[in-house]
């Protein structure tokens, strides 16, 4: 006799529900640390591309190209072998040896943020010139340093402008968290790859995930209506 | 440091892996762009529930990993072979290869709808009702007025889209499809050498989205000379020496 489909995820004493709901909360531990690292590195490579050094400016475009240019999959691939081994040398000097893995979430961290960073750095970059030049030249004009006009005028304009892309961006990083399950971070997909395989029910657990995924997205789809609702509270609109 | 002849030898190990990436992305671009646009076509002309449906669909879609896609049809449908063998699909849902296609096609054809969707919303009313009055209606419309432009303004997103779906490829491998992620996450716990099989599988990629690239470009520059500029009729007579 099969488990009803919700006493198999339910709370009760056979239930996956709590050990889901942990994982959900992994996956989107691992989606907000990633995005902020890749915001921390897209402003950056924006700044990079926009700026007056050609050295800097062919620095940026190749790391947009390049990052958005390869599978995900790959760059997971490489930070977690390759942490690994990198790891495991430093380890080599103090006299440990062997294999040493390195952290799940570290790894899923850093390739999230890398990934990510390279779209957000073209967000950002698309908001900068599409900010209006005469509310730049008129803080110049009131005698703002470069500093005070970035904090009082630049930053805040791009921000409403950037707003929808970061939303985007957020979404992709959100989805790409699953793909960290295969460096064994028990997120969402691999709580749910776990409980498949002990129960033998690998269609309900993986519609859950599904379900539990949609609901992060509906909910963080509200939240930036609303920020994006926010921050053009000063615009008029025309349509 | 860098070992090239060590990288050589990788680029011929995973360069076999290419004409499946290539097979699995055209596959579902192909299976997944004509279902988007059949999705577009029934949303729009459907009426309201079509509309609900569709958008169901694509929120459904575009709002979870294809990761989880991926899984939910390889080792889910496993739960129903019995049915599945009923009606004779079970050959095909035991397949990797096909379960792989069926995700990707499903998963693009939720993002190319809205793609679409936005394409043919883009078309001129002024266009439209130009046709209308030269007398044409209905399929002629649409095949000879609204489907050319749309196909046009679709383009660059669409680009994209077959971009992003050349990578999603990659997720094929875990479902134990060796293209050529599948080859390189193979290689590196084989020789447990990250970066340089890493660089290859990388360079194999770039290289294949910049001929992707390129090609799109060329067909965008094709589909729109009423944007460039006219060709000038009095070249060098009309200009002053010195600008």
């Amino acid at each position: 006799m099969q488990e009803s489909y919700f006493a198999l995820i339910g709370f009760g004493a056979d239930g996956w529900g709590r050990a889901l709901l942990i994982a959900t909360g992994m996956t989107c531990a691992v989606a907000v640390a990633g995005f902020l690292l890749g915001s921390a590195i897209g402003s950056l490579i924006a700044w990079a591309k926009l700026s007056g050094s050609f050295v800097l400016r062919r620095i940026g475009t190749a790391y947009t190209t390049v990052l958005r240019g390869i599978p995900d999959l790959l760059v997971i691939y490489l930070f977690y072998f390759g942490g690994s081994a990198a790891l495991g040398t430093v380890a080599g000097f103090f006299g440990a040896d062997g294999f040493i893995g390195m952290p799940a979430f570290v790894t899923g961290v850093l390739a999230i943020g890398i990934v990510s960073g390279a779209y957000q750095a073209e967000v950002l970059r698309g908001a900068f010139l599409a900010t209006p030049r005469g509310e730049i030249e008129a803080a110049k004009a009131v005698g703002m340093r470069n500093w005070t006009a970035f904090r009082r005028i630049i930053a805040p304009l791009v921000l409403r402008l950037a707003l929808p892309g970061i939303g985007n961006t957020w979404q992709l990083v959100l989805k790409e968290t699953a793909l960290i399950s295969v460096t064994g971070l028990v997120e969402l997909l691999r709580q749910s790859q776990i409980a498949a395989g002990s129960t033998r029910r690998p269609f309900e657990f993986y519609l859950t995930a599904i379900l539990l995924y949609l609901a992060i997205t509906w909910i963080s789809t509200l939240l930036f209506r609303r920020a994006e609702a926010r921050t053009m509270l000063g615009v008029r609109r025309s349509i | 440091m860098i070992d090239f002849g060590f990288m050589w030898e990788a680029l011929k190990i995973l360069i076999a892996g290419l004409p499946l990436t290539l097979n699995l992305a055209a596959a579902s671009i192909l299976a997944g762009g004509l279902f988007g646009l059949l999705i577009t076509i029934f949303a729009q002309t459907g009426g309201r529930p079509a509309m609900v449906i569709a958008n169901g669909y694509v929120f459904v879609f575009r709002g979870s990993p294809l990761l989880v896609q991926i899984f939910l049809i390889y080792y889910g449908l496993g739960q129903f072979r019995a049915e599945l063998q009923s009606i004779g699909l079970w050959q095909f849902v035991r397949e990797p290869y096909w379960c792989a296609v069926l995700a990707l096609s499903l998963n693009t054809a939720a993002y190319s709808s809205e793609i679409f969707r936005g394409a043919f919303q883009s078309v001129a009313a002024q266009q439209v009702e130009a046709a209308r009055a030269s007398g044409m209606s209905g399929p002629l419309l649409f095949r000879r007025i609204i489907f050319p432009i749309a196909l046009r303004n679709a383009l660059p997103a669409y680009g994209n889209e077959i971009i992003l779906m050349i990578k999603a490829t990659a997720l094929a491998s875990i479902i134990t499809l060796m293209e050529v992620t599948g080859l390189a996450s193979k290689l590196i716990a084989e020789t447990f050498r990250a970066v340089e099989v890493f660089v290859v599988a990388g360079g194999i990629y770039l290289a294949l989205n910049f001929v992707l690239t390129s090609i799109l470009s060329w067909v965008e520059h094709r589909l729109t000379p009423h944007l460039r500029p006219r060709p000038d009729p009095l070249p060098a007579k009309d200009k002053p020496l010195h600008v």
